[in-house]
């Protein structure tokens, strides 16, 4: 991913077109910070839970100032206990509250992924009781945090109905959706690209917006073929579909933005225009969010398929530390590149 | 047992005591006829810690039972039918069919959460209750069982740890049954009271025998009492023992013969009843009359439990989301000024300030590094690096506002990532 950067740097133009607050471009992790902020002024029930998030500001900084700004009760360091943080945060939620859980890294979700899977994500279906929760971490790789911080995990939520799960790639889009994450009232994972907090900037809009749940935005227009991705990949696909233009082939790049409820409508949309698909994921290949896109081409455009979907995705193996083999693990837009390509003349 | 209740009190014990077990043995009845489609879990013996520490919260109050707490939910105000219905999956149930056993809740009305399988969930979900309840002034206190055995699970550890240091309005019932299914307690647990788990997070604890319900009751109500005045959480230890098997597959041939006619001998119904007669708060013809109540009762609640259809099957598809405003109003219910936890009101000094960190900007105007895993854009890394190179520690650390936040300052530095 290293020469992914100048794609990321991409100027200050809003995704949405919409009036900008004159503040300058915000990073990602700016972003994130503001959409805290502005819900918890919005909505007392609101709330953020997590380890270092208040005294600290959380690891990332993007709770900084909240404890200053709303205080004890409302911004709650834990002790370093995952399955507290989501379980407390589901209790609270019960009596009308609307928590953010703050994973440090989102690799330690893993600790609290019974209270996720069997308490948080069945209570809706089983007895009728919404938990309006938010567990949002910074996740990802190429940043050489070594196989216990840099995890994409996504995948294992993504198979637990109950969860709602979101993987943004700008600014706009994380601000907009943490917020609609905190307005819905089902349970949200919120990943956030660790590589892209400081690395992209964008002007974002002066008014309070959300960030429909649930719809993939398309982030370049292509006829030869249809480029999935999300997160940091996205812009990787980014980059590598301006250097398969000037090639000739057009790359339409789509941005899944959610993965829980997977938006089909979009992706059928683009299947049926360009008819040749490649799924770009950071997350390891097998059981990654392209087996299942290619399930639902299979089950629901295989006519309109003229080549054999794709994908791009991390090694099979946990995430290593050093620079050399994390680069090697990692997909970047090299290797979207050539299989674009091949995929392109099939 | 001292006799300080009102007779009210007394005789509503004794009723929801029967009333559990009679819930119960009615259950194993409709087990035997293939009526419950699952499980059947029992607390026979075990009915005076369900009904005497559940008796001693308020309306307001929350409970989330565990698998051998009818009792507990009876005397919230659960119906008996809903319990049948419960177990037998039928489309009336409180779950409609989709969970089974003591698996529901209600959050509007009776203020009870669902509890799950895995032991010991329930402790941070009721801690966080507790909190919010703190949080809205609702002035509530939560309440949740544990097992011998679910004691030894990490979440009942991390759990109360939290709800420790929150000093969350929270009574953790500890029902040390002496086996954890076929494992005697002495192989779970090297300690001879559990209540000592307590030690380890700095809270009150109390051990009670689990069979006598008045001194279950008043045990709790004293904790309940001292939680709601802002004491933190207390655990008590009900002593007790586990009558029948894990379930009713399981004839618990494990248990010594001796062990079991020692508690036998001490079951908590019988104790009871010989009490209330020595107190003169029952007689033979007050025992027949809530003999016949009961009996009524529950003849009627099985009747309507039988006769609910199962849920239609197309049912299985439906439920996995809230789908928003018109299916669930999310909505707290505040009994103090919201304005106090909002700003300005809700704003506190900062508690520490090291210049320029994490806002984005170093001391000297530059990049400040946050963390390993957010160096900087690749345009501002040259000058990131060198700023980085200089191992001096970051200058100023502002002066502590007070010793208590001074602690949690220095507290916040971990070792561990």
């Amino acid at each position: 991913m290293p020469a992914a950067n100048e794609s990321k740097t991409n100027g200050t133009k809003t995704t949405n077109g919409s009036k900008t607050n004159g503040g300058g471009p915000v990073t990602f992790l700016e972003a994130i910070k503001q959409a805290m902020f502005e819900e918890m002024e919005r909505d007392p029930a609101v709330v953020v839970i997590g380890e270092d998030v208040g005294v600290y500001g959380g690891a990332f900084k993007t709770s900084e100032g909240l404890l200053e700004r709303f205080g004890w009760e409302r911004v709650i360091d834990t002790p370093i206990s995952e399955s507290a943080i989501i379980g407390a945060a589901c209790g609270m939620s019960y009596l009308g509250l609307r928590p953010i859980c703050e994973m440090q890294f989102i690799d330690f979700i893993a600790c609290c992924f019974n209270q996720l899977t069997n308490f948080v994500a069945k209570g809706h279906y089983l007895w009728n009781a919404p938990a309006p929760i938010v567990v949002r971490g910074p996740s990802g790789g190429g940043v050489h945090g070594g196989p216990f911080h840099s995890a994409n995990p996504e995948m294992y939520f993504v198979h637990t109905p109950g969860l709602k799960v979101i993987y943004p790639s700008t600014p706009y889009d994380a601000k907009g959706l943490l917020k609609a994450a905190v307005r819905d009232n089902n349970p949200v994972l919120f990943f956030e690209h660790k590589f892209l907090y400081r690395r992209i900037k964008e002007e974002l809009p002066t008014e309070d917006y959300t960030v429909p749940i649930g719809k993939a935005a398309v982030r370049r227009e292509g006829r030869h073929l249809t480029i999935l991705s999300y997160a940091a990949m996205m812009h990787t696909s980014l980059e590598a579909a301006e250097a398969l233009a000037k090639e000739g082939i057009e790359a339409e790049v789509i941005d899944l933005r959610t993965l829980l409820p997977l938006d089909e409508e979009t992706i059928l949309k683009s299947v049926k225009k360009t008819n040749k698909v490649l799924v770009v994921h950071e997350d390891t290949k097998t059981g990654g969010i392209a087996g299942e896109i290619a399930a639902i081409l299979c089950e629901k455009a295989f006519a309109d398929l003229d080549g054999p979907l794709m994908r791009v995705a991390s090694l099979d193996t946990p995430v290593p530390y050093a620079p050399t083999l994390e680069d090697y693990f990692l997909p970047n837009a090299k290797k979207v590149f050539t299989a674009a390509k091949e995929l392109a003349r099939y | 047992m001292k006799k300080d209740l009102t007779r009210q009190q007394y005789l509503d014990l004794y009723y929801f005591m029967r009333l559990n077990r009679g819930v119960e043995d009615t259950m194993v009845k409709l087990f035997r006829q293939n009526k419950i489609v699952g499980g059947l879990y029992s607390s026979l013996g075990q009915e005076g810690i369900s009904v005497g520490s559940a008796y001693a919260l308020e309306k307001k109050d929350w409970l989330a039972p565990m698998i051998r707490n009818i009792g507990a939910l009876l005397v919230k105000g659960v119906p008996p039918r809903d319990v049948f219905m419960q177990h037998m999956a039928k489309y009336d149930s409180p779950t409609k069919g989709k969970d089974g056993t003591s698996h529901f809740g209600d959050l509007d009305n009776l203020h009870i959460v669902s509890p799950i399988s895995m032991l010991g969930d329930l402790i941070p979900v009721m801690a966080g209750v507790a909190i919010a309840g703190r949080y809205l002034g609702q002035k509530i206190v939560t309440m949740t069982w544990i097992g011998d055995g679910g004691s030894s699970t990490g979440v009942f550890h991390e759990g109360l740890n939290f709800a420790a240091t929150q000093k969350a309005p929270f009574v953790l019932i500890l029902e040390n049954n002496l086996w954890a299914y076929s494992t005697p307690v002495r192989r779970q647990v090297p300690l001879e009271n559990l209540a000592d788990r307590a030690k380890a997070y700095g809270i009150a604890s109390y051990i009670v025998d689990g069979n006598d319900v008045v001194a279950m009751y008043k045990t709790a109500k004293e904790a309940v009492d001292r939680a709601r005045a802002g004491e933190g959480p207390i655990l008590i230890e009900a002593k007790t023992f586990r009558r029948m098997g894990h379930a009713q597959h399981d004839p618990a041939e494990y248990v010594p013969k001796d062990m079991r006619a020692y508690w036998e001998a001490r079951d908590p119904i019988l104790l009871y009843e010989k009490f209330l007669t020595s107190e003169k708060l029952l007689d033979t013809k007050g025992k027949k009359e809530i003999d016949d109540k009961i009996d009524a009762l529950l003849q009627k609640e099985r009747d309507f439990a039988e006769s609910s259809p199962m849920p239609p099957a197309e049912f299985a598809a439906e439920g996995v989301y809230c789908t928003g405003d018109d299916c669930h109003k999310v909505q707290a219910k505040w009994e103090r000024d919201m304005r106090e936890v909002m700003p300005p009101k809700s704003s506190v000094p900062a508690v520490w300030t090291v210049e320029g960190f994490g806002a984005g900007k170093g001391s000297s105007g530059g990049i400040a590094p946050i963390h390993f895993g957010d160096t900087s854009a690749t345009t501002e890394k040259a000058e990131n690096e060198e700023r980085l190179a200089p191992k001096s520690p970051p200058k100023t650390i502002a002066k502590k506002k007070s010793a208590k936040t001074a602690t949690v300052a220095a507290g916040s530095r971990k070792a561990r990532r």
